[in-house]
């Protein structure tokens, strides 16, 4: 089985979107596009309980097919990979849960099976897993109120880029922050297989007011057809996981 | 159509809640919580009168890959290498969603920690003989433990043995490392990647050694590969165990097979040279003490001695 490529956005915030389209909105159209959306929420360490800024973090997850979590600044390293492992978990399921379908007919889920049977078919997705190629585009959140944690940000995507590659598959990651200084995302790393270099991107990042959440997710879905474009223009891509994702 | 799309959390049973599968209808009675992770919580149960434990998760993927795992523990005949697994099944919520769970057997035991704050630092060689025994197995069955940390280990009685809990981290070699803790983990310190491959057994079992010095652990600095060389350094006072110690961080050996061997040797060694494997610099120091406080006797009595020489010259002078 063939999976092609797994598409990715993860978005880190640590607050409420405030201008804009409603993200969860913009997060449905990526999912049905094939392309995952998982979002993190960041608490404040004094924080003991979780806002109301960041009620909309599973929302816009379950929109885009994805996962969420909301961590103290601490945990995100290892939250950030489990996020984006469980998500990939996930999209696999749901892939090999079609092709289920289409051999056992059409009520059959993995979750259906009895236990007994469950784990070779696991063992497939957990193969998968292994061995697909990955894109995730990280979108930050660099309002005024992020500006303490971006230290901890960087170090958990430096972790989250050794903990991907030391699978089989192929991996590649971009970094926008959000806002951008006149549109809604600003590039800071293009794509690229490794992290490690990003050691000073985000000291020169000037935070700023506003959380344009929903636009930005759209900037990132345009970001991610563009890409595919191109790549199309090059050479014949092969059919990827956003077909048979849904 | 996800089959996830309503979220499903994760669940949590009451003290006495009986739990019975969906399959093979069991049931389990909860005694009480052993613990829980980031993929699910432990419970110690009560099934035919037998004291056993089930592990609960939402995410059925793991608990499927654990039972594979656990599965192909049992494949082999004689010792087993991991809890028996004894039921795999799921159970129903009121409102309607399945929580996979495993029933295993409940292993029996006392913290790393508290065994050896009771028993002392020398058993450390015995525990790990063992432990090395089971990972060279392990590993020759094309498996890495993964997240070897203190608390998933347990110092069994009857034999006295040091054996490992849980297996949510083990990991085909060769593939990504599925779960680990920061402390344990040899990429946090940047000391390699995170590939399943024996060695980063090896160094988690290092850092096992370690915590042991350092029970509440220690922050990592910007130099983190210095940072482990200069604690092991300054708290490992036996002399073979330090030298493991650093040796396994550089991932200088191998296969747990050598670290076993390693480790006889040395015990060898410090029997040989008149010692229990015990704190080499503690014996060294009392050796020296001993001498000093020789010295001063012979001292003496060489005064004593030729004093004695010098009255007897004078009286028959």
């Amino acid at each position: 089985m063939r999976t092609g490529t797994l598409k990715q956005v993860l978005l880190i915030t640590d607050g409420c979107s405030n201008q804009g389209e409603h993200p969860a909105h913009v997060a449905t159209m990526l999912a049905e596009q094939g392309i995952t959306v998982n979002v993190i929420g960041i608490l404040e360490d004094t924080q003991s309980e979780q806002p109301e800024g960041l009620m909309e973090v599973e929302e816009i997850a379950s929109s885009g097919q994805g996962v969420s979590q909301i961590v103290y600044q601490q945990a995100l390293s290892q939250t950030v990979q489990t996020v984006t492992k469980q998500a990939m978990t996930q999209t696999l399921q749901g892939v090999v849960n079609k092709e289920l379908k289409q051999i056992l007919g059409n009520s059959q889920s993995i979750e259906e099976l009895p236990p007994d049977q469950r784990g070779e078919v696991m063992e497939v997705v957990d193969e998968l897993g292994e061995t697909c190629d990955l894109e995730v585009l990280v979108l930050v959140d660099t309002s005024a109120s992020m500006t303490n944690k971006l230290p901890t940000v960087q170090e958990a995507l430096i972790d989250l880029s050794i903990s991907m590659n030391a699978r089989i598959g192929r991996n590649r990651f971009s970094i926008y922050q959000f806002p951008g200084k006149r549109k809604p995302i600003h590039l800071l790393v293009d794509w690229t297989e490794q992290l490690s270099s990003i050691s000073s991107v985000f000291s020169k990042i000037a935070t700023g007011g506003v959380t344009p959440t929903g636009p930005a997710l759209k900037e990132a879905m345009y970001q991610f057809g563009k890409k595919t474009l191109k790549r199309r223009l090059w050479r014949n891509d092969d059919p990827s996981i956003e077909e048979a994702g849904n | 159509m996800m089959t996830q799309a309503s979220k499903k959390l994760e669940i949590k049973f009451r003290r006495g809640q009986i739990i019975q599968g969906k399959w093979h209808k069991k049931s389990y009675q909860i005694i009480r919580e052993l613990g829980s992770g980031a993929v699910g919580t432990v419970y110690l149960c009560v099934s035919d009168g037998r004291k056993v434990a089930l592990k609960v998760s939402s995410q059925m993927s793991s608990i499927s890959s654990e039972v594979n795992v656990l599965k192909s523990f049992q494949s082999v005949q004689g010792k087993r290498l991991g809890p028996s697994l004894i039921d795999v099944d799921d159970f129903v919520s009121k409102d309607g969603h399945a929580y996979p769970f495993y029933v295993m057997e409940y292993v029996e035991g006392v913290s790393l920690h508290e065994f050896i704050q009771r028993n002392g630092k020398e058993w450390l060689f015995s525990l790990l003989v063992g432990l090395t025994r089971d990972l060279e197995e392990l590993h020759q069955k094309g498996y890495v433990f993964g997240d070897l940390k203190m608390e998933n280990l347990l110092v069994t009685r009857n034999p006295i043995r040091l054996r490992w809990v849980d297996v949510g981290g083990t990991t085909l070699q060769g593939r990504a490392i599925k779960e680990y803790t920061e402390f344990y983990d040899r990429a946090y310190w940047e000391c390699g990647d995170r590939k399943a491959e024996p060695r980063y057994d090896l160094f988690a079992l290092a850092m096992v050694v370690l915590r042991i010095f350092y029970p509440s652990g220690f922050e990592k600095t910007s130099s983190p590969a210095r940072l482990l060389h200069q604690k092991a350094n300054t708290a490992i006072k036996n002399d073979a165990l330090r030298k493991l110690v650093l040796y396994l961080i550089q991932g200088k050996m191998s296969t747990a097979s050598e670290v076993r061997t390693y480790l006889l040797d040395a015990y060898q060694k410090s029997h040989d040279s008149g010692g229990v494997a015990h704190t080499g610099q503690v014996s060294r120091q009392r050796q020296n003490s001993q001498q000093g406080e020789i010295y001063p006797i012979t001292e003496a009595s060489i005064i004593f001695f030729s004093s004695g020489l010098f009255f007897v010259w004078l009286f028959l002078l």
